[in-house]
């Protein structure tokens, strides 16, 4: 272990990879965005009475639980271009790929939710007066969304680390600058340590948030 | 009568962070001796028996089991090998408000574990025993039952029945029948009294007043962390002294002796 | 979309993919099994009444449970052997990542089956005089076992997913052979689709045989 570190070569490129940390934000936060809002129509569609629809909902939410996320970013950016005949950055391919696998994910937790609700629960509003929507909005949405909350905290940090998958179809967000500038500069062990903790800086906090969501939820029940 | 004690307790004291739920308990059973602790709930009855055979840390005091103190002075500290607490507990049989059977295991199971890992006996030996504890208790013919499919009261008497195998020469009860459907704790209750005939050393921490009036020789009655009254159960059940004492019966309302 | 698919240039490379198919499940047996043994010593620190072997043990669970694979497989091919000045073959570097991220999570599953059992079940085998040792090997390891298992199966399901990132490497996985099989026949649409629904199959044949084996190892609950 002769080796002497020299961080500076990352305070020397700290706009370069301040501005990989902003790509990940914007491939981050749309993807996670847009994915709760497709799970949530995924969701309805499985719980669908008509086979058919709920048939094929499953096979979508198996087919992007049963791959790798690396091969869904890599088809979409690689294969499905030539399918659809439209030629896709490959910021948009990332973006397609994270957004589609996350309605996946979210889907189940938003059936999970949905399918936890006591019938005793509706019962109990409708049994005071209330009409259904008044039910759904102020009994049953207060509890499913407060039980669902660490899960999607869980889901958010998942789509935080799958983003650097990007990288690999040279999205330039941050582990792509990572790995450029450690070529570029040969101090590898400098550069990528300095990426790990700025991905451990961002979503460290998701992950003590859903451990205290979890524990207080687990408290109040 | 006066024998040495089995078991002495001198000077026990116990803190959970700041709250002081035992405040000095000097107190000795002699072999043969049935004594009852009652008491409010956090009025720290549990917690006392359990200090006996150390399931909790002492704060301050000596426990002298036969004649011996338990612990060893390291440099003016008291510490507890576990050799040694492995020992006291041998010696010293619990039976728990919640059973705490080994769901994993078999009711003949539960019964021969201790038999074989603790007091290393053979199979065949640690089964023998087992056998006939389990129908002492009545439950003879539950050998390969799973704890979880029986009721309340059959596990408790499992529970009874895995304490006794263990030959133990004092038996502690913590609150047996706490957890339990009333039309079950008669089950417990009778062979717990099979038990007092047998003349075996019992502390028997209850609620059930009626019972404990019939069972012991002597009560305890445990408030704010002290002794408050102790005698007969006539004395103590019958003709309360201290105004607490009569307190805590008046709310426990009528009970029939 | 008037795409005409042509499967044979990609089923004529077949023994290519079967190669790297046989590299993924290699490299995924050989990470589960080195997983667990660091798993099992990080759980075992994390457990510890001693201070100084908790703390580490934590940091290093927390570091790999708030960073993104990727980074880990780069961060030990290119900066682990110019700190220790070795050099370092994709596979060893693919193999140190995937065992120690998933010892991290295996960590956990271990963990939290031995503190998910009951206090009753410790003072139970306590109270019969038994010794930690012997109340660890009889009481609590047999029932924490079953606990552990679903969340030991689903955490080797992502290991088995996150094999793919080796294929950044240069270790000749499944996805790797994929991309040396479309540089030759230029057909990425049905290179990637065959892959895709390769690891389908992989993993759905996979989570089938654990619901086997799941089965057997929680019967007596």
């Amino acid at each position: 272990m002769h080796y002497t570190p020299d961080f500076s070569v990352v305070w020397n490129n700290w706009p370069v990879l301040l501005r990989g940390l902003w790509v990940t934000l914007e491939i981050w936060l749309p993807s996670i965005a847009m994915g709760l809002i497709g799970g949530f129509l995924i969701a309805q569609a499985r719980l669908s009475q008509r086979r058919l629809v709920s048939g094929i909902s499953l096979v979508y939410v198996e087919l992007f639980r049963d791959t790798p996320v690396l091969i869904q970013l890599i088809w979409f950016y690689y294969a499905f271009p030539i399918l659809v005949g439209i030629q896709l950055s490959p910021f948009a391919a990332a973006m397609l790929g994270l957004t589609l696998n996350t309605s996946a994910y979210a889907s189940e937790i938003f059936r999970g939710g949905i399918r936890s609700i006591h019938r005793g629960q509706m019962e109990g509003a409708l049994a005071i007066g209330m009409s259904r929507a008044q039910a759904m909005r102020r009994v049953i949405l207060p509890q499913v969304i407060k039980r669902m909350l660490p899960a999607f905290t869980n889901r958010t940090i998942e789509v935080a680390k799958m983003s650097s998958l990007a990288s690999v179809i040279s999205v330039h967000e941050l582990m792509y600058q990572g790995r450029l500038l450690s070529s570029t500069y040969y101090r590898p062990f400098e550069l990528l340590t300095a990426v790990a903790f700025i991905y451990l800086v961002l979503i460290y906090p998701g992950t003590f948030l859903a451990g205290r969501l979890e524990k207080h939820l687990a408290r109040s029940n | 009568m006066s024998q040495n004690p089995i078991l002495e307790i001198k000077g026990l004291h116990k803190r959970f962070g700041d709250h002081h739920v035992l405040k000095g308990i000097d107190f000795s059973v002699e072999p043969g001796e049935r004594v009852a602790i009652i008491g409010g709930s956090g009025s720290g009855k549990s917690t006392f028996l359990r200090c006996m055979n150390f399931m909790e840390t002492l704060s301050e005091g000596e426990i002298w089991l036969d004649g011996q103190r338990i612990g060893q002075q390291v440099r003016g500290r008291m510490t507890y090998p576990e050799k040694q607490l492995c020992k006291v507990r041998e010696r010293l049989g619990m039976v728990f408000q919640q059973f705490n059977l080994f769901p994993h295991m078999t009711v003949l199971q539960n019964v021969m574990e201790g038999l074989i890992t603790v007091k290393g006996l053979s199979r065949q030996d640690a089964r023998a025993i087992a056998v006939r504890e389990l129908a002492k208790v009545g439950l003879g013919e539950k050998h390969d039952a799973w704890p979880g499919r029986l009721s309340g009261g059959q596990q408790q008497r499992v529970a009874i029945a895995r304490a006794l195998s263990m030959e133990p020469e004092v038996l502690l009860f913590d609150e047996p029948t706490s957890s339990l459907d009333p039309e079950l704790v008669g089950e417990v209750l009778r062979v717990i009294n099979q038990l007092a005939e047998e003349g075996r050393t019992m502390l028997l921490v209850t609620h059930e007043l009626g019972f404990a009036y019939h069972f012991a020789t002597r009560v305890i009655f445990l408030a704010d962390g002290v002794f408050h009254e102790v005698g007969t159960p006539d004395e103590v059940l019958k003709n309360p002294q201290k105004p607490r004492t009569q307190e805590f019966l008046r709310r426990f309302g009528e009970f029939a002796f | 979309m008037n795409y005409s698919w042509d499967f044979r240039p990609v089923f004529a490379h077949f023994d290519m993919l079967a190669l790297g198919l046989l590299n993924t499940v290699k490299i995924a047996a050989v990470s589960i099994v080195l997983g667990v043994l660091v798993g099992l010593v990080l759980a075992m620190m994390r457990l510890s009444v001693r201070r100084w072997l908790r703390w580490p043990a934590a940091v290093v669970i927390e570091f790999y449970r708030n960073t993104p694979p990727i980074v880990h497989f780069f961060w030990f091919f290119y900066a682990f052997p110019v700190l220790l000045s070795v050099s370092m073959s994709p596979y060893v570097a693919a193999v140190l990542a995937l065992s120690t991220q998933s010892g991290a999570f295996y960590a956990e599953v271990f963990r939290g089956g031995i503190v998910s059992i009951e206090r009753g079940q410790w003072e139970g085998a306590r109270a019969l005089g038994m010794t930690h040792a012997a109340l660890m090997r009889r009481v609590i390891v047999p029932q924490a076992i079953s606990r552990m298992v679903p969340p030991f199966i689903e955490r080797s399901f992502e290991l088995l997913k996150t094999t793919a990132l080796a294929s950044t490497l240069a270790y000749a996985d499944l996805l790797y052979q994929a991309m040396m099989v479309n540089s030759q026949t230029f057909r990425p649409l049905e290179v990637y689709t065959t892959i895709a629904a390769m690891y389908l199959v992989l993993l759905v044949t996979a989570s089938q045989l654990a619901r086997i084996a799941e089965r057997r190892l929680t019967a007596y609950q």
